[in-house]
């Protein structure tokens, strides 16, 4: 297990005061709180922090931190000294806001044991575990048809032995079809395991889709610029469009011009009402590349002289 | 470290679900007191008129869950709670 520099982690230096550990908390914690936060990795963060925290506002865990850590350096391999042994006193716990977990192996180590078995060795009191919340990132088409989704959480577990350890959960997730994103799926009982009996906390997954090739969803909606010829667009055509369902055939009027959308009804994601496909125009030129393509554009601007810029004054 | 592969299937929580008190309690693990005073603060908007005819759809529970958790963690009283989940939400709405 690695060192955990819980000074560092809090910005702090080892002769911080108490006010200003909680000052430093608050600050940190505003900043990382994933409910708020649009830091990279803020969950992971956060957990670091609130641990931090939890022995350094703590007089008596804080001084026996300060004892076995004097020397060490972050991240340093670990090994608590041989005669350690954390005493809680007598009701003492966590006062932490996510009991039952999610504290490293370096602080299970030196104040695990305490709190989960108690004098005794059994547990002294009945907690139920917290909720979890996860985002989950999954393709249109997974959402397009339902699927099955492998998804891995980092969650502690607790062992034989009622010690928590670390574990990598692989989680077989039914995406039902139609589910969009922002929405919320609600796993009863897989969140943060209870403690001393008490029932498991919920997980719930928040549904973020992939960046499409050329999809973008907004609610069941789904849009899609689609590149057309000039001709295509002056004259009209039917022409293949792709759709989560299949590239279907599509009627582009005479006379359309770039920008102009297109409804293709119910071809968006499934849903009572499913929802719709625009499809915006993009005009693509061919560039002039031969005499031949030189002298047709040529014919162009003088069979159609046209100036796009009018309105604009120019 | 040890992998596990568990199958499960849960239930979207989609627009057209609506909770009574009880059951928005029961989800969010939150105690109706909690609950009450959150209506009086303006964080969450049930439909109804009542304790006993309130409904909550998923936007109120998610709504509930952040600010027990902003509470929780960075103590932040329920006036400001309502204010940062409309700031927030505003945010989402401004990046879409």
């Amino acid at each position: 297990m690695e060192y955990k520099d819980y000074y560092k982690i809090m910005g702090l230096s080892r002769d911080a005061t108490p006010e200003e550990i909680k000052r430093a908390y608050r600050k940190l914690a505003r900043k990382y709180h994933p409910d708020v936060s649009k830091e990279a990795n803020a969950e992971a963060k956060f957990k670091e922090l609130g641990e931090a925290y939890e022995v350094l506002k703590d007089p008596k865990k804080k001084a026996a931190y300060d004892q076995v850590g004097r020397g060490w350096q972050e991240g340093q391999p670990f090994t608590p000294p041989p005669d350690w042994g954390f005493d809680f006193g007598v009701d003492q716990g966590f006062t932490g806001t996510q009991p039952g977990g999610g504290f490293s192996d370096f602080f299970e180590a030196l104040f695990g044991g305490g709190f989960r078995r108690g004098r005794g060795g059994a547990y002294d009191r009945q907690m139920q575990g917290s909720d979890q919340q996860a985002k989950i990132q999954i393709d249109l088409e997974d959402a397009y048809r339902g699927a099955d989704s492998l998804i891995s959480l980092n969650m502690p577990q607790a062992d034989s032995q009622g010690h928590l350890v670390s574990n990598v959960r692989t989680l077989n997730v039914k995406i039902p079809k139609g589910i969009k994103a922002g929405q919320r799926i609600r796993l009863a009982g897989q969140g943060m395991p209870g403690v001393g009996g008490g029932g498991n906390g919920d997980l719930y997954l928040e549904i973020e889709f992939k960046p499409h090739r050329y999809f973008r969803a907004e609610g069941r909606d789904i849009h899609l610029e689609l590149p057309v010829t000039p001709w295509e667009a002056a004259l009209g055509a039917t022409v293949p469009v792709p759709t989560l369902g299949g590239a279907v055939e599509v009627k582009i009027p005479p006379g359309s011009q770039a920008g102009k959308q297109l409804r293709l009804k119910g071809r968006g994601l499934p849903g009572t009402p499913a929802g719709d496909q625009y499809v915006a125009l993009k005009i693509v030129a061919p560039s002039a590349r031969t005499d031949e393509a030189k002298a047709l554009y040529e014919k162009m601007a003088k069979v159609m002289p046209m100036n796009p810029r009018a309105a604009m004054g120019v | 470290m040890k992998n596990e592969i568990v199958v499960i299937s849960g239930i979207v929580l989609d627009e057209s679900m609506r909770f009574s008190l009880v059951e928005l309690c029961d989800f969010a693990k939150a105690s109706p007191d909690q609950v009450i005073e959150m209506v009086e603060e303006g964080v969450l908007e049930p439909e109804g008129t009542s304790v006993y005819t309130w409904r909550f759809d998923t936007h109120a529970l998610k709504r509930l869950q952040i600010a027990m958790r902003l509470e929780q963690d960075l103590g932040v009283n329920l006036p400001g709670s309502a204010l940062v989940l409309d700031l927030l939400e505003e945010m989402e709405r401004l990046k879409r």
